[in-house]
């Protein structure tokens, strides 16, 4: 049995210590905004927030992040309440497939949260998340929007 | 969030989340009496259901990879019922004939085609429902419909009169459907060419928007197939003893293309694969290699192949002036989406039930049905988003894994593929191999071009009815027989490689291989002619031309000739993707004797513009697809398998590695090509032609990575 903090409910899982807690988040507790990529930490459409943290899910066990407060996309902000970047993904049109994209927001509001202004090199660096799409100058712009604002 | 969804909830979720742009906004309509709108809807065609609330909801036979067909197709619809864009949202239709498209005579979104040749249906639909609203406000008013107008959702009559369009429902369902509706001409479009915001987004920024990898039915179980390496060779015997015993691992079973492991959840069939001890046979790609490929292409461009193109005396035109030769030749890549290949089947007795993320429904639906043994009618095909596509789900090996293994198991089936399967079970870009010969005349006036290509076959297995009687795949032509050049002789042929490795359609089929040679080939006739490579190319186009008029805008807003910063140079391309045109100017450098590339200026002649953000938003998009494959994206093989497996090992272009983008979108009357692949072509011979100019080095085969190192 692992005890699983996620967007503030506590969930007892009877699973293997050894799943990656993505799989415990989206096939076990049933949130599947969080995706599945590569299945190892290479593409980041896993991420989520470990105490504030991203973190690629795919990659990290249930038995490491025990009680440790996890955030998933739904857990970001209420669907009637967006996060000041999902409101800057809009205006931005940044989505295409959408399939990384909980992945790139989740990137983007850790970065925020300890960089509230983050330059072009900043986010180069720290938004290492991969679209196929190629949505990477409108995910750019819209950081900026938000961390200007 | 409950465990597991029904599959009418299943369902309701993805249609309210493909509404979601439309909630909330409740259009008003002032002078409508309350009773008056009739509580049904307006639905004179399948395409679009209006309902008394003002809102429209347009069906679509095309799905949603990314590239925007569903804001696309609703906007050149609502244009012509002249309704506000923000009144509508859009649905998936079922798989049924009723919906079929006239270009495919089935359900399938691929090759740009959903706005060529769904656009005319849909605004006919949107023309001939406004027709029948104007002619119901006209019978009401006792006027004649010409001398009514509409205006955002209301009809107008002759002495200012206004009927909301819900109005007018109820009379205007007693009306014949006409079949002569007027569309409207350019300069009446009010929405079509401007920027619209997509239908899809807001679903896309909160994790609600389900993709097949989402998909949950009562009673599901996950699976995941152990598949062999080398491609084509089949299962002799398995010991599942050992992934058995893995918590939640619940079966195993064969099916065609390997062992399933069928488990509570992904990860124990993933695990569980791991347990297993597969032995497999030798299958026809046994002791095949990206060396053995490579020499057999390299024998076969020695000698003429199967005719394609035969303008002029080619061969006699050879012998004389300069001559320039060349050997160019293409990688095999992996289309690499985002969601990794996946499908949902329940396959019962009386019927199949299918939730996944496909370009092809019908295709799916034939196949579910033969393997169930049960009528066409009784395959439903529900389709999810699809986390990219790419050309990949326009195949249907993903489906039949989850059909198969549904079929065995007797229980809904979700199959996962990991990124391993996915990139070593591709229908590759196929590699190509291009032996080609250039003359030119004294006044460097090229008169001769000659083309020799070796490639693998896409229809040779899809559709073989269409490889001709010589024995030719016709569309190995594209990019190679329909150059835009003036060129008096002309001399192109193509052989086919042996090897039986799968290739598919991949962003911008056949010019995503071919422009890389034809450009680059062109180039170096230029710098061989000592002439200036854009002045070369226009000296050969048409005038008033789709071609020539990309180029020359795209030469001017790049400041082609002008200096640049020192170290850096330009580089030119212009291609094609049906119909679509495309010129492209790259900027590089190479500090330190690594390329950078700086900035892609491109013109792109997609016909009428529909969606303005779409287009600004799809060119970008191709072009950093196409750039991965540029510069690094390669897949060999070794005994018949693919050796990369990953994204380590088949690297793609991150945000560092973005550039800068100046896109220009030519405003013209032309009808709507498609828009998804135009930035493909050019990319990777624009880049190498401005490492040309920086350097003098030419890049003859790619990924660059390979050329440079």
């Amino acid at each position: 049995m692992v005890s699983l903090v996620i967007n503030g409910v506590s969930h007892h899982l009877d699973v293997p210590e050894t799943m990656p807690l993505l799989w415990a988040i989206r096939d076990v507790v049933g949130l599947t905004g969080t995706k599945f990529g590569c299945g190892i930490a290479a593409c980041g459409a896993c991420t989520v927030h470990l105490d504030g943290a991203a973190v690629r899910s795919c990659s990290v066990p249930v038995s490491a992040v025990a009680g440790k407060k996890i955030t998933t996309i739904e857990g970001l902000a209420p669907i009637d309440k967006p996060h000041p970047l999902q409101t800057a993904w809009v205006e931005l049109g940044v989505p295409q497939c959408g399939y990384c994209q909980s992945g790139q927001i989740m990137a983007a509001a850790a970065l925020l949260s300890h960089k509230p202004k983050p330059t072009d090199a900043d986010i180069d660096v720290t938004m290492t998340n991969i679209c196929r799409c190629g949505c990477y100058p409108r995910i750019k712009a819209a950081i900026k929007s938000v961390g200007i604002a | 969030m409950t465990d597991t969804l029904s599959r009418k909830d299943a369902l309701r979720i993805f249609a309210v989340a493909g509404a979601g742009f439309s909630l909330g906004l409740d259009i008003t309509m002032p002078g409508t009496p309350a009773a008056a709108a009739t509580a049904t809807d307006f639905s004179p065609l399948v395409w679009l259901k209006m309902h008394p609330n003002g809102k429209t909801t347009v069906v679509l036979n095309h799905i949603e990879m990314g590239q925007g067909t569903t804001t696309g197709l609703p906007m050149m619809l609502a244009d012509e019922l002249d309704i506000p864009f923000s009144t509508v949202s859009f649905e998936l239709c079922p798989v049924a004939p009723a919906y079929y498209s006239p270009f495919w005579h089935g359900i399938f979104t691929a090759g740009s085609k959903s706005t060529p040749t769904m656009g005319p249906v849909m605004r006919k639909a949107g023309a001939t429902a406004r027709a029948m609203l104007v002619s119901a406000g006209a019978q009401a008013w006792n006027v004649d419909p010409k001398a009514c107008s509409t205006s955002n959702g209301f009809v107008i009559g002759p002495a200012g009169q206004r009927a909301a369009y819900p109005t007018l429902f109820a009379a205007a369902l007693a009306l014949p459907v006409p079949t002569d509706v007027v569309l409207k001409t350019p300069d009446q479009y009010k929405i079509m060419g401007t920027r619209q915001r997509r239908l899809d987004i807001v679903p896309k920024t909160n994790g609600t928007a389900m993709y097949g990898m989402d998909v949950r039915v009562p009673g599901m179980k996950y699976a995941s197939i152990e598949k062999p390496l080398q491609i084509g060779a089949t299962v002799t015997s398995f010991d599942a003893s050992a992934a058995l015993k893995f918590p939640g691992v619940r079966k195993v079973v064969k099916v065609s293309s390997g062992v399933a492991v069928i488990a509570d959840n992904t990860y124990a069939a993933f695990h569980g694969r791991t347990l297993l001890k597969v032995a497999y046979a030798p299958g026809p790609n046994a002791g095949l290699s990206t060396d053995t490929i490579y020499a057999e292409g390299r024998s076969l461009v020695q000698k003429p192949g199967i005719a394609m193109k035969n303008t002029g005396d080619t061969e006699a035109a050879l012998q004389s002036g300069k001559t320039v030769t060349a050997l160019y030749e293409t990688p095999y890549l992996a289309h690499a989406t985002m969601e990794p290949m996946n499908a949902t089947a329940d396959v019962r007795a009386d019927g199949v039930t299918l939730w996944l993320p496909t370009q092809a429904q019908t295709p799916t639906q034939s196949m579910a049905a033969e393997i169930a043994g049960v009528p066409l009618e009784k395959v439903i095909v529900h389709t999810t988003y699809l986390g990219g596509g790419f050309g990949r789900r326009g195949e249907v090996d993903f489906a039949q894994d989850a059909v198969e293994v549904s079929k065995a198991a007797g229980i809904p089936i979700k199959v996962v593929w990991t990124r391993e399967d996915d990139m070593r079970n591709d229908p590759y870009r196929g590699g190509t191999i291009n032996a080609l010969a250039g003359s030119l005349a004294p006044d460097g006036t090229l008169v001769a071009l000659k083309q020799v290509m070796a490639s693998s076959s896409i229809n040779a297995r899809t559709s073989p009815a269409r490889i001709t009687k010589e024995g030719l795949d016709p569309d190995a032509a594209r990019g190679i027989a329909d150059l835009p050049y003036a060129i008096p002789n002309q001399l192109s042929s193509w052989h086919k490689l042996s090897s039986a490795i799968w290739v598919g359609h991949w962003r911008a089929p056949y010019y995503n291989a071919s422009t890389f040679p034809t450009e680059s080939f062109i180039d170096e006739l230029a710098h061989a002619a000592g002439k200036d490579p854009v002045a070369f190319r226009l000296a050969m186009l048409e005038p008033n031309q789709p071609p020539r008029g990309v180029l020359e805008r795209v030469a001017k807003l790049a400041n082609w000739g002008s200096p640049l910063p020192a170290g850096h140079a330009h580089g030119v391309a212009l291609g094609q993707y049906d119909g679509a045109w495309v010129a492209m100017v790259a900027e590089v450098s190479m500090p330190g004797g690594k390329l950078a590339v700086h900035k892609l200026t491109t013109s792109v002649d997609v016909g009428q513009p529909v969606n303005i953000d779409t287009l600004e938003q799809q060119v970008p998009s191709a072009i950093i697809y196409a750039l991965s494959a540029t510069l690094s994206g390669k897949i060999t093989f070794k005994d018949g398998g693919a050796v990369q497996k990953n994204f380590p090992d088949y690297p793609v272009v991150h945000m560092n590695g973005s550039p800068e983008f100046v896109v220009d979108i030519v405003r013209t009357a032309r009808p709507s090509t498609g828009a998804g692949e135009i930035g493909v072509p050019t990319l990777a011979p624009a880049i190498t032609n401005a490492i040309f100019a920086l350097t003098g080095k030419r890049i003859r085969s790619l990924p660059i990575s390979d050329a440079l190192a």
